[in-house]
């Protein structure tokens, strides 16, 4: 029997990510409080980039690699590399230090109760929590990995290394940490169980085919013919498992609480990235493994795409809380991306790569925006507040206008192209009534877009509003970053759009 | 290369409204004058781009195509006809206006003027490149886009209503634009389909589509530019806008901005759906004649001046789609012609309401009484607005109201006979307007009143010029116009209606080149 053989060359940039998540606990362990924050930040910006720069590199490639176990070809590289160039830009909002005064968006020590002695000392002696870097890199680690991974094991490793340490993530507010461990609680919880379906779903897909890589499956599928009971029954465990991750109705009840709880820089990180990777497996499995499918899966999330955009825009209208207003807009969004998959066209990858690219670096630049607006007991994330802030900081309230605009799929925004080529793929794979939902979600979803501009422009201002914050000089970049490629990849999308094409081939 | 004229038509606008909001802020009078100057600016390159096409003098100006979306076969593609020549004059023409005449409407309503500025150049630019597209998805780009500014401008700026207005224009837009994002969609497709991948204009015309397909995708146009133009029952949302908006942002919104949508329902629409727009005429014909009666009835009953405006543009809307829709070339000739004459004389009304609000500090009609005494030459100028609005020869307006009258009687009699109805109904509502206004006793209030000065002056003379001069020679833009309308009823391939005698075929060659 001859060893297996690893492409560390392919595999370069995973292993890059979690070798700094682990030198990054080594460093929680040895290295002395004071010096932690500077080297745990630098360390993680460091991997990141590292990260990125070998996925450039990797450009190009089609490989399975592992034994069959991760794939590297185009969709998997373009989602790595979106990944990392949002968690870069997400940890330079993890290590904003001028909001809080001396302080991060996270509690100082995780394990202190909410409003004992022991925070407010912590609090007093300006501790940070340094935590958090390895835990991200652990978290963006999964998240590269899911969307590569190739056999239904990698896939389950994936999907938790890149849950627990979100998992926790959440739980670690500065402000309002009750509501933080609460948010933290339920979304391990439901995740939990939802892993478990999923797990649970694998084991009948395994006991179909009797292999666990995905091509292996797509051959047994036309092989064994008469035992589509068992099969199907694993499809739609594993869908449910995958649908939880991007928040999909029924399946999204977890986002508003999750959302609305977790520190909003850990929120947008996200809000973004989870979206990616899991739309990126969720369209792996269903294209590579179960391509052959197609016929009886479609019908599944036909009614999954319907019920998530009308859900998520009707609801969206009721809400008061801008972050939980943000979440039921992503849950529309999950939807929108659906429809281009059920299509389940050549060009649906692409249009689906290009789409989640642009919506993550809006979402992450929106909620940063959230955290910059404040008053005397954190973030001030209730609508009411967020009145006449157009009078008061006119460039910030434009910038955040432009993401809602962005979000409603405007043109010239990058979200109009992005909603233009889903709703193509959509309509060329056959399915025009689900982008006639659309629409109607879109016009919905407008509104309360609307609202919030016109909260923020039209409005006078509340006389006890909040204070817009000024951060440092990392966030502002991020945040400009976010809103120039917002702008620009809905002038000249060409660029992005033809990338996205290119790499929007499977291998098997 | 030759010059790239049009682009520059459209960039210069763009760049004005770029340059107008970096002015600081606090220099107010300097963001106006920069906004007015590109305004101006436009002004001469849009005169010397039409006197090629008005009087055969060749400038250079030639169809422009750029790459600029290659996956989708998406063009930054201009080009210049006759029907998107006299829409361009009326925006180039309409913008320094505007501008001049709002002059103080931000500072009236405590804003900062350079934002007003900078959007209306805003919107400018991208009303000109719907007018010049070639390519469906851009013209759809600056469809949808013009929106958000338009939106600022009566939000920010408006009466004491303007949030709700503003809302309600946006919303009651998207869901028109999102009707046609669909249709455009599957436009696309279709031309997918047929192995060419392209948003270019003549290459979709040329596709062949099958009847139930053009159908749902006229259906999903037709409510985008039927909710713009705006056609009744979808047209809510005008009077508000118009009544709530700083009166030159109404008059550029119904004067210029709207006219986005029946030149989309004659440029796009029927040829590129020709069978489904022969087919559903006269249901739209039905709906434009109910839009005139309407508008006209509910003019009267009006309080607010603004409003009273506001209907009286839905009524000659509906006479704008009822030319469109009739399917003949005189008709169509008329409608384009009076897209550019209800333009001119919306503008001079709302602008010369405009001054009366700001004298008088409220638009009711009941506070004005006898204002003719105190002010003569205001009174004069609203009279000669009022005219020009119920089409009175030999006005411009009156010449369009007649073609497009008399084309759609060869076609569709019953119709046409009752939008004559509408001309009644017009010198009703804007004589009696006149009357309650100008004429009468002077009321307390309106004692005193100033009468016109310098800058007001130089806001409505060109404007009531423009009325009499294109009412006097409208040759050169009907003959410009009357070469564009003709393909495009070729497209739709209906048979003219022989004229009614052999006088009109004397006429027709009288006209002709």
């Amino acid at each position: 029997m001859n060893a297996p053989t690893i492409e560390y060359a392919e595999l370069a940039p995973l292993i890059t990510i979690f070798g700094a998540a682990v030198v990054g606990v080594l460093i929680e362990a040895f290295v002395p409080r004071k010096l932690r924050h500077p080297i745990q930040v630098g360390l993680a910006l460091l991997a990141l980039v590292a990260a990125l720069v070998q996925v450039i590199l990797l450009a190009g490639t089609g490989i399975v690699a592992a034994v069959g176990a991760v794939a590297v070809d185009g969709p998997a590289l373009f989602l790595q590399g979106t990944i990392l160039v949002l968690a870069i830009i997400s940890v330079a909002f993890f290590a904003e230090r001028k909001l809080e005064a001396g302080g991060d968006a996270f509690a100082p020590a995780a394990s202190s109760l909410p409003g004992s002695e022991e925070e407010r000392v912590l609090v007093r002696e300006r501790m940070l929590q340094t935590e958090v870097y390895p835990l991200v890199l652990f978290a963006v680690g999964g998240m590269m990995l899911f969307p590569a991974a190739n056999d239904l094991l990698m896939l389950f490793i994936a999907l938790e290394v890149m849950s627990l340490p979100l998992y926790l993530l959440c739980g670690m507010a500065r402000r309002r940490r009750l509501l933080s461990q609460e948010a933290a609680l339920k979304y391990f919880l439901l995740g939990a169980f939802s892993s478990a379906i999923f797990l649970f779903g694998m084991a009948f897909v395994y006991g179909y085919a009797g292999t666990l890589r995905f091509g292996e499956i797509s051959e047994a599928l036309t092989a064994n013919i008469g035992q589509d009971g068992i099969l199907l029954a694993g499809v739609g465990l594993m869908a449910v498992g995958l649908l939880f991750k991007v928040g999909a109705v029924p399946f999204h009840s977890w986002t508003p609480d999750v959302y609305q709880g977790a520190p909003t820089p850990v929120t947008g990180f996200m809000a973004a990235c989870t979206k990616l990777a899991a739309f990126g497996a969720l369209v792996r499995l269903f294209y590579v493994a179960f391509g052959g499918l197609r016929t009886d899966w479609q019908p599944m999330l036909w009614a999954v795409a319907i019920a998530t955009m009308l859900v998520g825009a009707v609801v969206a209208l009721t809400q008061t809380d801008i972050k939980r207003m943000l979440a039921y807009s992503s849950i529309a969004h999950a939807g929108f991306v659906l429809t281009a998959m059920v299509a389940a066209d050549s060009s649906a990858t692409g249009a689906i790569l290009f789409y989640l690219a642009t919506y993550g670096i809006a979402t992450l630049g929106a909620f940063a925006v959230v955290t910059l607006v404040r008053d005397s007991g954190g973030e001030a994330t209730h609508l009411a507040k967020w009145a006449g802030l157009g009078r008061r900081s006119p460039v910030l309230a434009a910038t955040f206008a432009l993401f809602l605009l962005a979000f409603a799929g405007i043109p010239l925004t990058s979200g109009f192209v992005g909603k233009l080529t889903v709703f193509t793929a959509a309509v060329d794979g056959g399915a025009a009534p689900l982008v006639v939902v659309g629409v109607i979600a879109s016009a919905v979803a407008a509104f309360f877009y609307v609202r919030v501009i016109v909260l923020m422009f039209f409005s006078d201002p509340a006389p006890e509003g909040p204070t817009v914050a000024v951060p440092s000089l990392w966030t502002a970049v991020g945040i400009t970053l976010g809103a120039a490629a917002t702008l620009l990849l809905g002038i000249v999308p060409g660029p992005l759009l033809d990338l996205a094409q290119q790499a929007s081939m499977f291998v098997r | 290369m030759t010059f790239p004229w049009l682009t520059t038509l459209i960039a210069l606008p763009a760049l004005g409204a770029v340059l107008t909001a970096l002015v600081p802020t606090g220099r107010g009078t300097l963001a106006k004058q920069v906004a007015t100057g590109f305004a101006l600016l436009t002004l001469v390159v849009g005169a010397l781009i039409s006197i090629q096409y008005l009087f055969d003098v060749d400038m250079g100006v030639e169809p422009e195509t750029y790459e600029w979306i290659p996956e989708f076969g998406a063009s930054w593609a201009l080009d210049l006809h006759g029907i998107s020549l006299a829409l361009v004059a009326l925006t180039v023409l309409a913008t320094p206006i505007v501008a001049l005449s709002m002059w103080h409407e931000a500072e009236d309503e405590k804003r900062d003027p350079k934002a007003f500025f900078a959007l209306l150049l805003v919107v400018e630019a991208l009303t000109l490149t719907a007018f010049l597209s070639q390519d469906v998805l851009l013209f759809y780009v600056v469809f949808e886009a013009m929106l958000i500014p338009l939106y600022f401008m009566i939000g920010m700026y408006g009466g004491p209503q303007r949030r709700y207005a503003a809302v309600k224009f946006l919303l009651y837009n998207l869901v028109g634009g999102l009707a046609m994002l669909a249709a455009v969609i599957g436009l696309y497709v279709q031309s997918v389909e047929a192995g060419d991948p392209s948003f270019f204009l003549p290459d979709l015309v040329a596709l062949d589509i099958d009847t139930t397909t053009q159908w749902w995708l006229f259906v999903g146009f037709m409510l985008a530019f039927a909710i713009k133009a705006p056609l009744w029952p979808f047209h809510t949302w005008l009077p508000d806008a118009a009544a709530e908006a700083t009166p030159s942002n109404a008059a550029f919104l119904s004067g210029v901005a709207d006219k986005v949508g029946t030149y989309g329902m004659i440029a796009l629409v029927l040829p590129l759906f020709p069978d489904a727009s022969r087919d559903a005429a006269p249901v739209i014909v039905v709906l434009a004649v109910v839009s005139i009666i309407y508008g006209a009835l509910l003019a009267i009953g009006q309080t607010d001046m603004k409003r009273l405006i506001g209907y009286t543009s839905i009524s000659h809307f509906g006479f704008i789609v009822l030319g469109i829709f009739a399917l003949t070339g005189q008709a169509a000739t008329g409608a384009t012609f009076y897209m550019v004459n209800h333009g001119l004389s919306t503008i001079a009304l709302f602008v010369v309401v405009g001054f009366l609000i700001r004298r008088r500090g409220s638009r009711q009609v009941d506070d004005f009484g006898g204002v003719q005494k105190p002010a003569p030459k205001l009174a004069g100028v609203f009279l000669f607005a009022g005219l020009s609005g119920l089409a009175l020869p030999p006005l411009s307006t009156f010449l369009s109201e007649f073609l497009v009258i008399s084309g759609t009687f060869l076609r569709y009699r019953p119709a046409a006979i009752v939008a004559t109805l509408g001309i009644v109904l017009s010198a009703l509502y804007i004589l009696w307007l006149y009357q309650r206004t100008m004429t009468g006793p002077v009321r307390p209030a309106v004692e005193g009143m100033p009468d016109l000065r310098t800058r007001e002056v130089a806001v409505v003379a060109p404007l009531l010029a423009l009325l009499l001069v294109v009412g006097f020679f409208p040759k050169p833009l009907t003959d410009a116009i009357d070469e564009a309308v003709e393909p495009t009823l070729v497209e739709v391939g209906v048979d003219q209606p022989e004229p009614l005698a052999p006088v009109a075929e004397h006429a027709e060659e009288g006209t002709g080149r």
